[in-house]
C-alpha cells in the first residue's frame, strides 16, 4: 500500500533568510529528521539548503507530522511559520521537486550545487516506494535538463564571469599566473574563483604591503608594493584590480612596454574598483583584454537572459517527466487488479490441468510440457489486451473504475474477503 | 550502387549545415543533429570511396572533381576527431556547409562515379594526389579554426555582453590546434611536392603556374611555423598568416583543372 506524496516546506521564495535560518535542519541531523518523520511505515526525506527548508513526506497523517516537524524546528507559533509554508500533493509535489533538482526554481536558475544537495537529501532519507521513485526520477530530470539545455554553463556572477573570461582566453586555468592589485574583499573573492579554476595567486600587490602579505600568504603568493605591480605585466596571465585610489593605478604608458615583451601572450585585466583602476586605453593594446564592472555586469545580465531562455526549454523536460511520475501513481490504482486476475487465471488453469492429470497420464514428458506451454499462452494473450487496456485506463485517470469493473466481473473481490 | 551512396552523404551533409545554422537558437538539440548528421554524412562517404575503390582500375580520384571529393572526406574526417565537442560547432557551421557544396560540385564534374583510368601510375597518385590533398585538408581545417579564432578575439576586444553566450574554444586552444595542424599537413605537402617533383625530373617536364603557386604555399606554411615555433609568434598575427596560406591553398585548387586537368 503506497501513501500519497505531501511536500510542506518554505525557500526564498516565501521567507526571508532570518526565518529559512530557524527551519534550516544541519546536515548531521538530516537523517534522524528524516527517520522521525517516517516513522514506522511511513517515508520521509528532508531537503534542507540555505534557500529552502522542505519535507517530502508519504504515509498516514504525513502533512501533519511535517507540519509539526516544522514548527519545532522553527520554534514559531503556527500562525507566525503558516504564511512562509507551501503544501503540495502527489504531481504538484513531484513537479516541484523535478523544477527544484533542474535549478528551476533556485535563486540563479540553473545553478549546479542544487541537484548534488537533492542527492545527498535523498541518500540519507528514509525512503520507500513513492520518495524512491520520485526522488530517482528527480536526479534524472535534474542531469537531464543539464546535459540537455545550457542552462547552467554560464556564469552568475561578476566574479565568476571574469573566471570564465579568463577560461575563454587562456582554456586551461592551471599553470595561469594572476597577479591581485589590492587587497580588499573584492578582489579577494575574484582570486577565489580563479584559484577554483586551478589558476596560481602568484603576486598581490597593495598600497599597504602589511595587507599585500596577509592575502598572498592565504593564496601562497608573493607580497609586492603597488608600485612594482606594473614590473611582474611581463609574467602575469590575468590582472584582477580592486582598490580604493581615485586615480588609475595602471596606466597605458607604464603597461605597453611591459606587454611589449610578452610575444602575442594574451593579457587579461579584470577591473572591478569604482572608480576604474586601469587606464580604459590599455583595452586596446595588442593581446591585452580589458573587462570593468560594467563589462562584466552586462557578460552576467546577458547569460543570466540565456539562462532564462534555457529555462524554457527545462521546463519542457521537468513538465515530461511529472507527466511520467503521474501515469506512475496512476498505475499503481490498477497494478493490485491486475495482478489478482493474473493469479486467479493461472489457479483455474493449474486446476484444470490438475483434473485432466488421467488423461494426461499417457503423455510423454515433451508433450506434457507442450501442453503446459499452450495453456500458458493461452492465458497470457486472453488477459495482454485488457492488461494493457486497464493502464492505459490508469494513465487517463480512469484506472480505479476499471479495476472495479474487473474484480466485479472475474469475482476478485469474494477472493480478497 | 555509388549512386546510392551519394545522396545519403549529401543530404546528411546538407542536414548538418541547416543544423548547425539552428545551433544559435537551440544549441543542445541543434547541435546534436549537426553532429549527427556529420557523422553519418562521413559514414556515407566512406562507403562511397571505399566503392569508388573497388569498381574502378586504378585510382579513382585522378580526375579533379574525384579529388574533390576524396577532398571533402579528407577535411571532415580531420573535423570529425575534435569536432564532435560542443565547443566546436561553429566550426561546423563552416565544415558541413563547404563539404555540401562541394560534394555537390563533385558530382556535377562526374567526381562521385566510377574514376575513369588515368595515364598516371597508382603509385604516383596516391602519394603525390593523396598526400597533397590531407595537406590541403589540414589547412582548410587550420582555416577554419583561424577565422574563428579572429571571431571570437575581436567579440573578447570589444568587450561583448553576450561572449559567453556561444560556447567556443579558448583562444589558447584555437591557437594551440591550428599550429598543430600546420605542423602535420606541412610535412605531408612537402612529401606529396617532393614526389611530384621526382616524377617531374623522370619526365622532363617544366614548373607550371599552379606549380610554382603551390611552392609558395609551401613557404607561407613552412614560414607560419617557423614564426610560430622559433619566433614565438602567436595568436592574430598567426591567424592572419594561416588565412593568407589558406588564400593560396584556394588558388591552388581552383587552379588545378586549369593546368593539371586542361
Amino acid at each position: 500500500m503506497t501513501g500519497d506524496l505531501i511536500l510542506v516546506g518554505t525557500s526564498h521564495h516565501r521567507a526571508p533568510v532570518e526565518l529559512r535560518e530557524r527551519v534550516a535542519v544541519p546536515r548531521e541531523e538530516i537523517e534522524a529528521l528524516a527517520q522521525t518523520l517516517a516513522g514506522a511505515e511511513g517515508e520521509a526525506v528532508c531537503l534542507s539548503t540555505c534557500n529552502r527548508t522542505e519535507l517530502y513526506v508519504a504515509g498516514a497523517d504525513a502533512e501533519r507530522r511535517a507540519e509539526a516537524a516544522l514548527l519545532e524546528l522553527s520554534g514559531l507559533r503556527e500562525d507566525e511559520l503558516a504564511p512562509a509554508l507551501y503544501r503540495l500533493r502527489d504531481e504538484a509535489a513531484a513537479l516541484h521537486l523535478f523544477r527544484v533538482a533542474a535549478g528551476l526554481d533556485s535563486l540563479v536558475p540553473g545553478e549546479g550545487e542544487i541537484l548534488g544537495q537533492v542527492r545527498s537529501a535523498y541518500e540519507a532519507g528514509a525512503t520507500g516506494s513513492v520518495l524512491d521513485r520520485v526522488f530517482r526520477q528527480a536526479l534524472y530530470a535534474g542531469k537531464k535538463v543539464r546535459a540537455q539545455t545550457a542552462i547552467g554553463e554560464s556564469p552568475a556572477s561578476v566574479s565568476s564571469a571574469a573566471a570564465a573570461l579568463a577560461q575563454q582566453v587562456f582554456g586551461e586555468l592551471r599553470g595561469t599566473r594572476i597577479l591581485v592589485i589590492g587587497a580588499g574583499k573584492v578582489s579577494e573573492l575574484a582570486a577565489r574563483n580563479l584559484l577554483s579554476r586551478g589558476a596560481e595567486i602568484a603576486w598581490v600587490a597593495n598600497r599597504s604591503v602589511d595587507a599585500a602579505a596577509e592575502l598572498a600568504r592565504r593564496f601562497g603568493g608573493e607580497a609586492l608594493p603597488l608600485d612594482r605591480a606594473v614590473g611582474e605585466l611581463r609574467n602575469a596571465d590575468v590582472v584582477v584590480s580592486s582598490t580604493s585610489s581615485p586615480d588609475f593605478v595602471l596606466l597605458r604608458d607604464e603597461v605597453e612596454p611591459a606587454v611589449a615583451g610578452r610575444k602575442g601572450r594574451p593579457l587579461l585585466f579584470v577591473d572591478l574598483a569604482v572608480p576604474r583602476d586601469v587606464d580604459p586605453e590599455i583595452g586596446r593594446l595588442p593581446d591585452c583584454y580589458l573587462y570593468d564592472i560594467d563589462d562584466l555586469e552586462a557578460v552576467v545580465a546577458e547569460t543570466l537572459a540565456g539562462r532564462r531562455q534555457e529555462g524554457k526549454l527545462a521546463e519542457a523536460i521537468v513538465a515530461e517527466e511529472a507527466e511520467r511520475f503521474r501515469e506512475w501513481r496512476a498505475s499503481l490504482d490498477v497494478v493490485p487488479a491486475i495482478a489478482s486476475l493474473r493469479a486467479r487465471a493461472e489457479e483455474i488453469r493449474t486446476a484444470e490441468l490438475a483434473k485432466a492429470e488421467g488423461r494426461l497420464g499417457r503423455l510423454t514428458e515433451g508433450e506434457r510440457h507442450a501442453v503446459e506451454s499452450v495453456t500458458a499462452q493461452i492465458v497470457n494473450k486472453l488477459l495482454h489486451l485488457p492488461t494493457v487496456r486497464m493502464k492505459q485506463a490508469a494513465a487517463a485517470a480512469d484506472g480505479v473504475v476499471y479495476a472495479e469493473a474487473v474484480r466485479h466481473l472475474f469475482g476478485l473481490e469474494e477472493e480478497q474477503r | 550502387m555509388v549512386e546510392l551512396l551519394f545522396w545519403p552523404a549529401l543530404i546528411a551533409y546538407g542536414e548538418a549545415a541547416v543544423a548547425f545554422v539552428g545551433a544559435s537558437r537551440r544549441p543542445a538539440l541543434a547541435g546534436r543533429l549537426g553532429t549527427w548528421g556529420i557523422r553519418i554524412g562521413w559514414l556515407a562517404q566512406t562507403a562511397l570511396l571505399a566503392a569508388q575503390a573497388a569498381r574502378a582500375d586504378g585510382f579513382p580520384w585522378a580526375s579533379w572533381a574525384g579529388s574533390l571529393n576524396l577532398f571533402v572526406w579528407l577535411v571532415v574526417s580531420g573535423y570529425l576527431i575534435w569536432g564532435c565537442r560542443a565547443r566546436y560547432r561553429l566550426l561546423g557551421l563552416g565544415v558541413a556547409p563547404l563539404a555540401f557544396a562541394l560534394l555537390a560540385l563533385a558530382r556535377v564534374g562526374g567526381g562521385t562515379g566510377i574514376g575513369s583510368e588515368s595515364h598516371y601510375s597508382n603509385l604516383f597518385l596516391v602519394l603525390h594526389v593523396g598526400l597533397v590533398l590531407a595537406a590541403f585538408a589540414g589547412f582548410t581545417l587550420a582555416a577554419g579554426l583561424a577565422g574563428l579564432y579572429l571571431w571570437q578575439e575581436r567579440r573578447l576586444k570589444s568587450r561583448s555582453a553576450s561572449v559567453l553566450r556561444t560556447s567556443v574554444p579558448s583562444l589558447a586552444t584555437l591557437d594551440e590546434l591550428g599550429g598543430r595542424l600546420i605542423a602535420v599537413a606541412l610535412p605531408a605537402l612537402t612529401l606529396g611536392i617532393g614526389v611530384g617533383f621526382l616524377r617531374l625530373r623522370s619526365n622532363g617536364g617544366g614548373i607550371d603556374a599552379l606549380m610554382a603557386v603551390t611552392i609558395v604555399t609551401w613557404l607561407v606554411y613552412g614560414a607560419f611555423l617557423v614564426l610560430r615555433y622559433g619566433a614565438g609568434w602567436r595568436g592574430r598575427r598567426a591567424a592572419y598568416l594561416a588565412l593568407v596560406g589558406f588564400a593560396l591553398v584556394l588558388a591552388v585548387r581552383l587552379g588545378l583543372p586549369v593546368t593539371h586537368f586542361s
